[in-house]
Protein backbone atom coordinates (compact mmCIF):
# COMPACT_ATOMS: atom_id res chain seq x y z
CA UNK A 1 0.00 0.00 0.00
CA UNK A 2 1.25 3.51 -0.80
CA UNK A 3 0.30 6.22 1.67
CA UNK A 4 1.13 9.86 1.04
CA UNK A 5 1.20 11.55 4.43
CA UNK A 6 3.44 14.50 3.60
CA UNK A 7 0.84 17.05 2.54
CA UNK A 8 2.51 19.84 4.51
CA UNK A 9 5.49 19.46 2.16
CA UNK A 10 3.35 19.49 -0.95
CA UNK A 11 0.11 18.07 -2.27
CA UNK A 12 -1.17 16.22 -5.27
CA UNK A 13 -2.73 18.52 -7.88
CA UNK A 14 -6.52 18.11 -7.85
CA UNK A 15 -8.41 17.09 -10.95
CA UNK A 16 -10.25 20.42 -10.99
CA UNK A 17 -6.96 22.31 -10.90
CA UNK A 18 -5.37 20.15 -13.58
CA UNK A 19 -8.40 20.44 -15.87
CA UNK A 20 -8.32 24.21 -15.50
CA UNK A 21 -4.60 24.33 -16.24
CA UNK A 22 -4.24 22.07 -19.27
CA UNK A 23 -5.82 24.38 -21.90
CA UNK A 24 -3.45 27.15 -20.76
CA UNK A 25 -0.51 25.22 -22.17
CA UNK A 26 -1.85 24.64 -25.66
CA UNK A 27 -4.80 26.97 -26.26
CA UNK A 28 -4.75 30.08 -24.08
CA UNK A 29 -0.96 30.12 -24.05
CA UNK A 30 -0.64 33.82 -24.86
CA UNK A 31 1.31 36.40 -22.94
CA UNK A 32 -1.24 38.35 -20.92
CA UNK A 33 0.55 41.58 -21.86
CA UNK A 34 0.02 41.01 -25.61
CA UNK A 35 -2.79 43.00 -27.24
CA UNK A 36 -3.70 40.28 -29.76
CA UNK A 37 -6.57 37.89 -29.16
CA UNK A 38 -4.54 34.96 -27.83
CA UNK A 39 -2.84 37.27 -25.35
CA UNK A 40 -6.15 38.75 -24.36
CA UNK A 41 -7.63 35.31 -23.71
CA UNK A 42 -4.78 34.78 -21.24
CA UNK A 43 -5.38 38.22 -19.74
CA UNK A 44 -9.02 37.32 -19.15
CA UNK A 45 -7.99 34.17 -17.27
CA UNK A 46 -5.60 36.23 -15.18
CA UNK A 47 -8.34 38.71 -14.26
CA UNK A 48 -10.79 35.91 -13.43
CA UNK A 49 -8.20 34.10 -11.27
CA UNK A 50 -7.36 37.27 -9.40
CA UNK A 51 -11.04 37.91 -8.69
CA UNK A 52 -11.64 34.32 -7.54
CA UNK A 53 -8.78 34.43 -5.06
CA UNK A 54 -9.57 37.93 -3.84
CA UNK A 55 -13.20 36.97 -3.16
CA UNK A 56 -12.15 33.86 -1.25
CA UNK A 57 -10.03 35.82 1.24
CA UNK A 58 -12.27 38.88 1.51
CA UNK A 59 -9.90 41.11 -0.47
CA UNK A 60 -10.14 43.28 -3.58
CA UNK A 61 -8.59 42.04 -6.85
CA UNK A 62 -6.29 45.07 -6.84
CA UNK A 63 -4.84 43.84 -3.54
CA UNK A 64 -3.57 40.56 -5.02
CA UNK A 65 -0.04 40.20 -6.39
CA UNK A 66 0.80 36.89 -8.02
CA UNK A 67 4.21 35.50 -7.08
CA UNK A 68 6.20 32.33 -7.68
CA UNK A 69 5.09 30.97 -4.32
CA UNK A 70 5.02 31.46 -0.58
CA UNK A 71 8.72 32.19 -0.15
CA UNK A 72 8.67 35.04 -2.64
CA UNK A 73 5.52 36.49 -1.06
CA UNK A 74 7.13 36.31 2.39
CA UNK A 75 10.28 38.00 1.12
CA UNK A 76 8.33 40.77 -0.57
CA UNK A 77 6.10 41.36 2.45
CA UNK A 78 9.05 41.82 4.77
CA UNK A 79 10.98 44.02 2.37
CA UNK A 80 7.86 46.13 1.76
CA UNK A 81 7.29 46.68 5.49
CA UNK A 82 10.97 47.26 6.15
CA UNK A 83 11.26 49.92 3.45
CA UNK A 84 8.17 51.69 4.75
CA UNK A 85 9.42 51.53 8.31
CA UNK A 86 12.89 52.76 7.44
CA UNK A 87 11.41 55.89 5.80
CA UNK A 88 9.74 56.73 9.11
CA UNK A 89 12.75 55.78 11.19
CA UNK A 90 11.02 52.61 12.41
CA UNK A 91 13.47 49.75 12.38
CA UNK A 92 11.97 47.20 14.75
CA UNK A 93 10.17 44.03 13.67
CA UNK A 94 8.32 41.48 15.78
CA UNK A 95 8.14 37.84 14.75
CA UNK A 96 8.25 34.38 16.34
CA UNK A 97 10.83 31.66 16.86
CA UNK A 98 8.86 29.19 14.75
CA UNK A 99 8.46 31.01 11.43
CA UNK A 100 9.35 29.39 8.13
CA UNK A 101 12.88 30.01 6.87
CA UNK A 102 11.46 32.26 4.14
CA UNK A 103 10.63 34.64 6.99
CA UNK A 104 13.54 33.92 9.32
CA UNK A 105 16.27 34.20 6.72
CA UNK A 106 14.78 37.43 5.34
CA UNK A 107 14.66 38.79 8.89
CA UNK A 108 18.32 37.83 9.34
CA UNK A 109 19.13 39.83 6.22
CA UNK A 110 17.20 42.83 7.56
CA UNK A 111 19.07 42.52 10.87
CA UNK A 112 22.33 42.79 8.98
CA UNK A 113 20.91 45.95 7.40
CA UNK A 114 20.30 47.50 10.81
CA UNK A 115 16.84 46.29 11.79
CA UNK A 116 16.18 44.93 15.24
CA UNK A 117 13.98 41.83 15.44
CA UNK A 118 12.15 40.48 18.47
CA UNK A 119 11.52 36.73 18.17
CA UNK A 120 8.60 35.82 20.39
CA UNK A 121 8.59 32.61 22.41
CA UNK A 122 5.90 30.06 21.68
CA UNK A 123 6.01 28.04 24.89
CA UNK A 124 5.58 24.28 25.11
CA UNK A 125 2.36 24.21 23.10
CA UNK A 126 3.84 26.10 20.17
CA UNK A 127 1.41 29.02 20.33
CA UNK A 128 2.28 32.71 20.61
CA UNK A 129 0.69 34.63 23.47
CA UNK A 130 -1.13 37.83 22.67
CA UNK A 131 0.19 39.60 25.74
CA UNK A 132 3.74 38.91 24.55
CA UNK A 133 2.97 40.57 21.23
CA UNK A 134 1.49 43.54 23.06
CA UNK A 135 4.52 43.88 25.33
CA UNK A 136 6.90 43.69 22.38
CA UNK A 137 5.28 46.50 20.35
CA UNK A 138 7.30 49.72 20.54
CA UNK A 139 6.90 53.17 18.98
CA UNK A 140 9.49 52.16 16.37
CA UNK A 141 7.89 48.83 15.47
CA UNK A 142 7.49 48.68 11.70
CA UNK A 143 5.95 45.23 11.36
CA UNK A 144 4.52 42.27 13.21
CA UNK A 145 4.79 39.02 11.23
CA UNK A 146 3.31 35.86 12.73
CA UNK A 147 2.46 32.76 10.75
CA UNK A 148 -1.17 31.63 10.65
CA UNK A 149 -0.28 27.97 11.25
CA UNK A 150 3.06 26.29 11.70
CA UNK A 151 4.36 23.97 9.00
CA UNK A 152 5.98 21.46 11.34
CA UNK A 153 3.81 21.15 14.43
CA UNK A 154 0.63 22.57 12.88
CA UNK A 155 -0.12 25.00 15.69
CA UNK A 156 -2.64 27.73 14.85
CA UNK A 157 -1.72 31.21 16.04
CA UNK A 158 -4.22 33.82 17.31
CA UNK A 159 -4.07 35.77 14.04
CA UNK A 160 -7.31 37.72 14.38
CA UNK A 161 -6.41 38.95 17.86
CA UNK A 162 -2.85 39.86 16.88
CA UNK A 163 -4.28 41.67 13.84
CA UNK A 164 -6.68 43.65 16.01
CA UNK A 165 -3.88 44.61 18.34
CA UNK A 166 -1.68 45.77 15.47
CA UNK A 167 -4.55 47.76 14.00
CA UNK A 168 -5.07 49.50 17.34
CA UNK A 169 -1.34 50.28 17.62
CA UNK A 170 -0.98 51.31 13.99
CA UNK A 171 1.55 48.60 13.14
CA UNK A 172 1.50 46.65 9.86
CA UNK A 173 0.56 43.02 10.36
CA UNK A 174 1.71 40.26 8.01
CA UNK A 175 0.84 36.59 8.26
CA UNK A 176 2.45 33.69 6.42
CA UNK A 177 -0.69 31.67 5.69
CA UNK A 178 1.00 29.09 3.50
CA UNK A 179 -0.06 26.15 5.68
CA UNK A 180 -3.48 27.59 6.52
CA UNK A 181 -4.77 28.65 3.10
CA UNK A 182 -7.37 26.24 1.80
CA UNK A 183 -7.50 24.47 5.17
CA UNK A 184 -8.63 27.18 7.57
CA UNK A 185 -10.93 30.14 6.87
CA UNK A 186 -9.23 33.36 5.78
CA UNK A 187 -10.86 36.77 5.73
CA UNK A 188 -8.32 39.56 5.66
CA UNK A 189 -10.85 42.16 6.80
CA UNK A 190 -12.34 40.22 9.70
CA UNK A 191 -8.91 39.00 10.75
CA UNK A 192 -7.30 42.44 10.50
CA UNK A 193 -4.58 41.25 8.14
CA UNK A 194 -2.56 43.88 6.23
CA UNK A 195 -0.36 41.48 4.29
CA UNK A 196 -0.62 37.76 3.69
CA UNK A 197 1.32 35.05 1.83
CA UNK A 198 -0.07 31.85 0.41
CA UNK A 199 1.14 29.10 -1.87
CA UNK A 200 -0.86 27.03 -4.37
CA UNK A 201 0.84 23.67 -3.95
CA UNK A 202 -0.22 23.31 -0.32
CA UNK A 203 -3.90 23.03 -1.26
CA UNK A 204 -3.76 20.76 -4.31
CA UNK A 205 -2.75 23.49 -6.74
CA UNK A 206 0.48 23.43 -8.77
CA UNK A 207 3.97 24.37 -7.60
CA UNK A 208 5.30 27.74 -8.75
CA UNK A 209 2.36 29.97 -7.90
CA UNK A 210 1.60 32.01 -4.81
CA UNK A 211 -0.15 35.13 -3.66
CA UNK A 212 1.07 38.23 -1.88
CA UNK A 213 -1.96 40.08 -0.54
CA UNK A 214 -1.36 43.71 0.41
CA UNK A 215 -4.06 45.91 1.83
CA UNK A 216 -4.78 48.93 -0.36
CA UNK A 217 -2.85 52.02 0.69
CA UNK A 218 0.36 50.21 1.61
CA UNK A 219 3.05 51.11 -0.95
CA UNK A 220 4.59 47.89 -2.23
CA UNK A 221 8.30 47.39 -2.85
CA UNK A 222 9.12 45.28 -5.89
CA UNK A 223 11.81 42.68 -5.34
CA UNK A 224 11.91 41.52 -8.96
CA UNK A 225 12.46 44.33 -11.43
CA UNK A 226 11.53 44.24 -15.09
CA UNK A 227 8.28 44.61 -16.98
CA UNK A 228 5.06 46.23 -15.83
CA UNK A 229 3.30 43.02 -14.81
CA UNK A 230 1.37 43.08 -11.51
CA UNK A 231 1.21 46.88 -11.74
CA UNK A 232 4.98 47.05 -11.75
CA UNK A 233 5.21 45.38 -8.37
CA UNK A 234 6.29 41.98 -9.62
CA UNK A 235 7.96 41.75 -13.00
CA UNK A 236 8.00 38.65 -15.16
CA UNK A 237 5.50 37.11 -17.55
CA UNK A 238 2.64 35.73 -15.48
CA UNK A 239 2.65 31.97 -14.99
CA UNK A 240 -0.90 31.67 -16.31
CA UNK A 241 -1.27 27.87 -16.12
CA UNK A 242 -0.13 27.83 -12.49
CA UNK A 243 -2.19 30.89 -11.54
CA UNK A 244 -5.31 29.42 -13.15
CA UNK A 245 -4.64 26.10 -11.41
CA UNK A 246 -4.14 27.90 -8.11
CA UNK A 247 -7.46 29.72 -8.43
CA UNK A 248 -9.29 26.49 -9.29
CA UNK A 249 -7.68 24.59 -6.44
CA UNK A 250 -8.32 27.37 -3.95
CA UNK A 251 -11.96 27.65 -5.00
CA UNK A 252 -12.36 23.90 -4.59
CA UNK A 253 -10.58 23.85 -1.21
CA UNK A 254 -12.64 26.73 0.19
CA UNK A 255 -15.93 25.36 -1.19
CA UNK A 256 -15.27 21.99 0.44
CA UNK A 257 -13.66 23.24 3.64
CA UNK A 258 -16.75 22.63 5.77
CA UNK A 259 -16.77 18.99 4.68
CA UNK A 260 -13.02 18.36 4.55
CA UNK A 261 -12.07 19.93 7.88
CA UNK A 262 -14.02 17.52 10.11
CA UNK A 263 -13.13 14.58 7.86
CA UNK A 264 -9.39 15.21 7.90
CA UNK A 265 -9.51 16.11 11.58
CA UNK A 266 -11.12 12.76 12.40
CA UNK A 267 -8.31 10.95 10.55
CA UNK A 268 -5.75 13.09 12.38
CA UNK A 269 -7.28 12.34 15.76
CA UNK A 270 -7.38 8.63 15.09
CA UNK A 271 -3.73 8.70 14.04
CA UNK A 272 -2.66 10.75 17.07
CA UNK A 273 -4.60 8.42 19.37
CA UNK A 274 -2.94 5.36 17.85
CA UNK A 275 0.57 6.81 17.90
CA UNK A 276 0.33 7.90 21.53
CA UNK A 277 -0.38 4.28 22.48
CA UNK A 278 3.22 3.45 21.55
CA UNK A 279 5.55 3.66 24.56
CA UNK A 280 7.48 6.95 24.94
CA UNK A 281 5.85 8.76 22.04
CA UNK A 282 4.90 12.38 22.68
CA UNK A 283 2.77 14.79 20.66
CA UNK A 284 4.51 17.99 19.59
CA UNK A 285 2.38 21.14 19.47
CA UNK A 286 -0.97 22.04 20.96
CA UNK A 287 -3.55 19.25 20.85
CA UNK A 288 -6.48 21.54 19.98
CA UNK A 289 -5.08 24.63 18.22
CA UNK A 290 -3.76 22.53 15.39
CA UNK A 291 -4.17 22.21 11.63
CA UNK A 292 -6.79 19.58 10.71
CA UNK A 293 -4.20 17.43 8.94
CA UNK A 294 -1.12 17.83 11.14
CA UNK A 295 0.35 15.08 13.29
CA UNK A 296 3.80 15.60 14.79
CA UNK A 297 5.22 13.24 17.37
CA UNK A 298 8.63 12.50 18.82
CA UNK A 299 9.50 8.85 19.08
CA UNK A 300 12.04 8.74 21.86
CA UNK A 301 15.19 6.70 21.40
CA UNK A 302 15.30 6.73 17.63
CA UNK A 303 16.39 9.11 14.92
CA UNK A 304 13.85 10.55 12.51
CA UNK A 305 15.52 9.90 9.19
CA UNK A 306 15.94 6.19 9.80
CA UNK A 307 12.29 6.08 10.83
CA UNK A 308 11.28 7.82 7.59
CA UNK A 309 13.35 5.44 5.51
CA UNK A 310 11.81 2.40 7.19
CA UNK A 311 8.32 3.85 6.65
CA UNK A 312 9.19 4.53 3.01
CA UNK A 313 10.15 0.88 2.52
CA UNK A 314 6.56 0.13 3.61
CA UNK A 315 5.22 2.71 1.13
CA UNK A 316 4.51 5.44 3.66
CA UNK A 317 5.72 8.98 2.85
CA UNK A 318 6.26 11.19 5.89
CA UNK A 319 8.66 13.85 7.12
CA UNK A 320 10.90 14.62 10.10
CA UNK A 321 12.49 17.60 11.80
CA UNK A 322 15.68 15.66 12.45
CA UNK A 323 19.00 17.19 11.45
CA UNK A 324 19.60 14.40 8.98
CA UNK A 325 16.65 15.46 6.88
CA UNK A 326 17.62 19.11 6.90
CA UNK A 327 21.15 18.70 5.60
CA UNK A 328 22.58 20.36 8.70
CA UNK A 329 23.53 18.94 12.06
CA UNK A 330 20.88 20.81 13.99
CA UNK A 331 17.34 19.58 14.43
CA UNK A 332 14.38 21.78 13.60
CA UNK A 333 14.32 25.26 15.16
CA UNK A 334 10.60 24.79 15.76
CA UNK A 335 11.06 21.68 17.89
CA UNK A 336 13.85 23.35 19.86
CA UNK A 337 11.61 26.42 20.34
CA UNK A 338 8.93 24.32 22.04
CA UNK A 339 11.59 23.10 24.44
CA UNK A 340 12.51 19.67 23.11
CA UNK A 341 16.02 18.47 23.88
CA UNK A 342 18.13 17.64 20.81
CA UNK A 343 17.80 13.88 20.94
CA UNK A 344 14.00 14.04 21.23
CA UNK A 345 13.83 16.60 18.42
CA UNK A 346 15.93 14.25 16.26
CA UNK A 347 13.23 11.62 16.76
CA UNK A 348 10.39 13.69 15.39
CA UNK A 349 7.95 12.36 12.83
CA UNK A 350 5.48 14.51 10.93
CA UNK A 351 2.53 12.91 9.19
CA UNK A 352 0.43 15.50 7.36
CA UNK A 353 -2.91 14.40 5.99
CA UNK A 354 -5.32 15.68 3.36
CA UNK A 355 -8.83 14.85 2.24
CA UNK A 356 -7.33 12.28 -0.12
CA UNK A 357 -6.23 10.12 2.81
CA UNK A 358 -8.50 7.32 4.00
CA UNK A 359 -9.18 5.55 7.25
CA UNK A 360 -7.63 2.39 5.77
CA UNK A 361 -4.41 4.33 5.28
CA UNK A 362 -4.42 5.43 8.91
CA UNK A 363 -4.92 1.81 9.96
CA UNK A 364 -2.04 0.82 7.70
CA UNK A 365 0.29 3.42 9.26
CA UNK A 366 -0.71 2.31 12.75
CA UNK A 367 -0.07 -1.30 11.80
CA UNK A 368 3.35 -0.71 10.21
CA UNK A 369 4.82 1.84 12.58
CA UNK A 370 5.06 -0.03 15.93
CA UNK A 371 7.27 -2.89 14.64
CA UNK A 372 9.55 -0.34 12.91
CA UNK A 373 9.87 1.64 16.14
CA UNK A 374 10.60 -1.55 18.05
CA UNK A 375 13.23 -2.61 15.55
CA UNK A 376 15.06 0.72 15.52
CA UNK A 377 14.90 0.95 19.31
CA UNK A 378 16.32 -2.56 19.62
CA UNK A 379 19.52 -1.31 17.96
CA UNK A 380 19.60 2.12 19.62
CA UNK A 381 22.13 2.78 22.39
CA UNK A 382 20.12 5.90 23.31
CA UNK A 383 16.96 3.87 23.88
CA UNK A 384 18.84 1.25 25.93
CA UNK A 385 20.31 3.97 28.13
CA UNK A 386 16.86 5.52 28.61
CA UNK A 387 15.48 2.19 29.74
CA UNK A 388 18.40 1.63 32.11
CA UNK A 389 17.90 5.03 33.73
CA UNK A 390 14.25 4.19 34.29
CA UNK B 1 20.16 13.41 -1.68
CA UNK B 2 20.19 9.86 -2.92
CA UNK B 3 21.45 6.74 -1.18
CA UNK B 4 23.08 3.93 -3.17
CA UNK B 5 21.46 0.51 -3.32
CA UNK B 6 24.18 -0.82 -1.02
CA UNK B 7 23.42 1.83 1.60
CA UNK B 8 19.73 0.95 1.39
CA UNK B 9 20.54 -2.76 1.70
CA UNK B 10 22.76 -2.28 4.76
CA UNK B 11 20.17 0.07 6.26
CA UNK B 12 17.19 -2.23 5.68
CA UNK B 13 19.09 -5.43 6.55
CA UNK B 14 21.89 -4.33 8.86
CA UNK B 15 24.54 -6.99 9.59
CA UNK B 16 25.90 -7.68 13.08
CA UNK B 17 23.30 -5.78 15.10
CA UNK B 18 23.48 -6.47 18.81
CA UNK B 19 25.80 -6.51 21.78
CA UNK B 20 28.53 -8.85 22.98
CA UNK B 21 28.57 -9.72 26.66
CA UNK B 22 32.00 -9.43 28.25
CA UNK B 23 33.35 -7.98 25.01
CA UNK B 24 37.12 -7.58 24.72
CA UNK B 25 36.63 -4.05 23.43
CA UNK B 26 33.71 -1.62 23.46
CA UNK B 27 33.72 1.82 21.84
CA UNK B 28 31.07 4.51 21.68
CA UNK B 29 31.31 7.61 19.49
CA UNK B 30 29.09 10.52 18.47
CA UNK B 31 26.49 12.24 20.56
CA UNK B 32 22.74 12.55 20.60
CA UNK B 33 22.95 16.29 20.01
CA UNK B 34 24.24 15.66 16.50
CA UNK B 35 21.81 12.83 16.04
CA UNK B 36 24.27 9.94 15.70
CA UNK B 37 25.62 7.55 18.32
CA UNK B 38 27.48 4.39 17.42
CA UNK B 39 28.53 1.66 19.83
CA UNK B 40 30.82 -1.16 18.66
CA UNK B 41 31.52 -4.42 20.54
CA UNK B 42 34.52 -6.64 19.71
CA UNK B 43 35.43 -10.22 20.57
CA UNK B 44 39.12 -10.78 19.94
CA UNK B 45 40.98 -14.10 20.06
CA UNK B 46 44.71 -14.34 19.37
CA UNK B 47 44.72 -10.95 17.68
CA UNK B 48 41.83 -11.85 15.38
CA UNK B 49 38.38 -10.23 15.56
CA UNK B 50 36.17 -13.30 15.92
CA UNK B 51 32.94 -11.41 16.55
CA UNK B 52 31.72 -7.85 16.20
CA UNK B 53 28.34 -6.27 16.95
CA UNK B 54 26.95 -2.77 16.88
CA UNK B 55 24.16 -0.57 18.25
CA UNK B 56 23.43 2.69 16.48
CA UNK B 57 21.10 5.63 17.03
CA UNK B 58 21.15 7.62 13.86
CA UNK B 59 20.07 8.20 10.32
CA UNK B 60 20.03 5.68 7.49
CA UNK B 61 23.66 6.36 6.61
CA UNK B 62 24.77 5.95 10.23
CA UNK B 63 23.14 2.52 10.42
CA UNK B 64 24.49 1.48 7.01
CA UNK B 65 28.08 2.58 7.78
CA UNK B 66 27.97 0.77 11.14
CA UNK B 67 26.81 -2.38 9.41
CA UNK B 68 29.41 -2.14 6.65
CA UNK B 69 32.27 -1.33 9.04
CA UNK B 70 31.49 -4.34 11.21
CA UNK B 71 31.33 -6.57 8.16
CA UNK B 72 34.69 -5.26 6.94
CA UNK B 73 36.56 -6.06 10.15
CA UNK B 74 34.93 -9.39 10.96
CA UNK B 75 37.56 -12.14 10.93
CA UNK B 76 40.35 -9.63 10.38
CA UNK B 77 43.47 -9.08 12.47
CA UNK B 78 43.77 -6.10 14.78
CA UNK B 79 46.33 -4.57 12.42
CA UNK B 80 43.92 -4.81 9.52
CA UNK B 81 41.05 -3.39 11.59
CA UNK B 82 43.18 -0.46 12.67
CA UNK B 83 43.74 0.41 9.05
CA UNK B 84 40.02 0.62 8.25
CA UNK B 85 39.33 4.12 6.97
CA UNK B 86 36.11 6.03 6.60
CA UNK B 87 36.82 6.30 2.88
CA UNK B 88 37.01 2.54 2.55
CA UNK B 89 33.67 2.20 4.34
CA UNK B 90 32.05 4.83 2.12
CA UNK B 91 33.51 3.22 -1.02
CA UNK B 92 32.30 -0.22 0.03
CA UNK B 93 28.82 1.31 0.20
CA UNK B 94 29.20 2.71 -3.33
CA UNK B 95 29.54 6.20 -1.90
CA UNK B 96 27.66 8.43 0.51
CA UNK B 97 26.03 11.81 -0.07
CA UNK B 98 28.48 14.58 0.97
CA UNK B 99 26.37 15.60 3.99
CA UNK B 100 26.57 12.00 5.22
CA UNK B 101 30.34 11.54 5.04
CA UNK B 102 30.57 12.24 8.77
CA UNK B 103 28.69 8.97 9.34
CA UNK B 104 31.56 7.04 7.78
CA UNK B 105 34.00 8.94 9.99
CA UNK B 106 31.91 7.87 12.94
CA UNK B 107 32.22 4.22 11.84
CA UNK B 108 36.01 4.44 11.56
CA UNK B 109 36.24 6.15 14.92
CA UNK B 110 33.85 3.65 16.49
CA UNK B 111 36.05 0.72 15.49
CA UNK B 112 39.19 2.51 16.74
CA UNK B 113 37.49 3.46 19.99
CA UNK B 114 36.59 -0.20 20.59
CA UNK B 115 40.18 -1.20 19.81
CA UNK B 116 41.50 1.48 22.16
CA UNK B 117 39.35 -0.10 24.87
CA UNK B 118 40.85 -3.49 23.98
CA UNK B 119 44.42 -2.18 24.27
CA UNK B 120 43.61 -0.36 27.51
CA UNK B 121 42.01 -3.44 29.10
CA UNK B 122 45.17 -5.43 28.33
CA UNK B 123 47.39 -2.70 29.69
CA UNK B 124 48.88 -2.16 26.25
CA UNK B 125 49.41 1.04 24.34
CA UNK B 126 47.54 1.64 21.10
CA UNK B 127 49.71 2.83 18.22
CA UNK B 128 49.51 6.61 18.28
CA UNK B 129 48.56 7.04 14.63
CA UNK B 130 45.38 4.97 15.02
CA UNK B 131 44.09 6.57 18.20
CA UNK B 132 40.55 7.86 17.73
CA UNK B 133 40.42 11.61 17.25
CA UNK B 134 36.67 12.13 17.37
CA UNK B 135 35.71 14.34 20.27
CA UNK B 136 32.01 13.81 19.66
CA UNK B 137 31.58 17.14 17.93
CA UNK B 138 30.13 16.17 14.58
CA UNK B 139 30.61 19.63 13.11
CA UNK B 140 34.32 18.78 12.97
CA UNK B 141 33.54 16.37 10.17
CA UNK B 142 31.71 18.88 7.99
Amino acid sequence: MNVYADNAATTKVSKAALDAMLPCFTETYGNASSPHHIGQEAAKLLIASRKTIADLIGAEPSEIIFTSGGSEADNQALVTAANLGAKKGKKHIISTKIEHHAILHTLNKLEREGFEVTYLDVYENGVVRLEDVEKAIRPDTALVTVMYANNEIGTIQPIKEIGALCKEKGVIFHTDAVQAAGHLPINVKEQNIDMLSLSAHKFHGPKGAGVFFVRRGIPISAIIEGGAQERGKRAGTENIPAIVGMAAAFQEACDNMAVNMPKVQALRDKLIGGLLKIEEVILNGDREKRLPGNVNVSVKGIEGESLLMMLDIQGICASSGSACTSGSLDPSHVLLAIGLIHEVAHGSLRLSLSEYNTEEEIDYILEKLPPIVERLRSMSPVWKRMKEVK
Amino acid sequence: MLYSEKVMDHFANPRNVGEIENADGVGEVGNAKCGDIMKIFLKIDDGIITDVKFNTFGCGAAIATSSMATEMIMGKSIDEALKLTNKAVAEALDGLPPVKMHCSVLAEEGVRMALLDYYTKRGEVMPEEYRPKCDGDCSECE
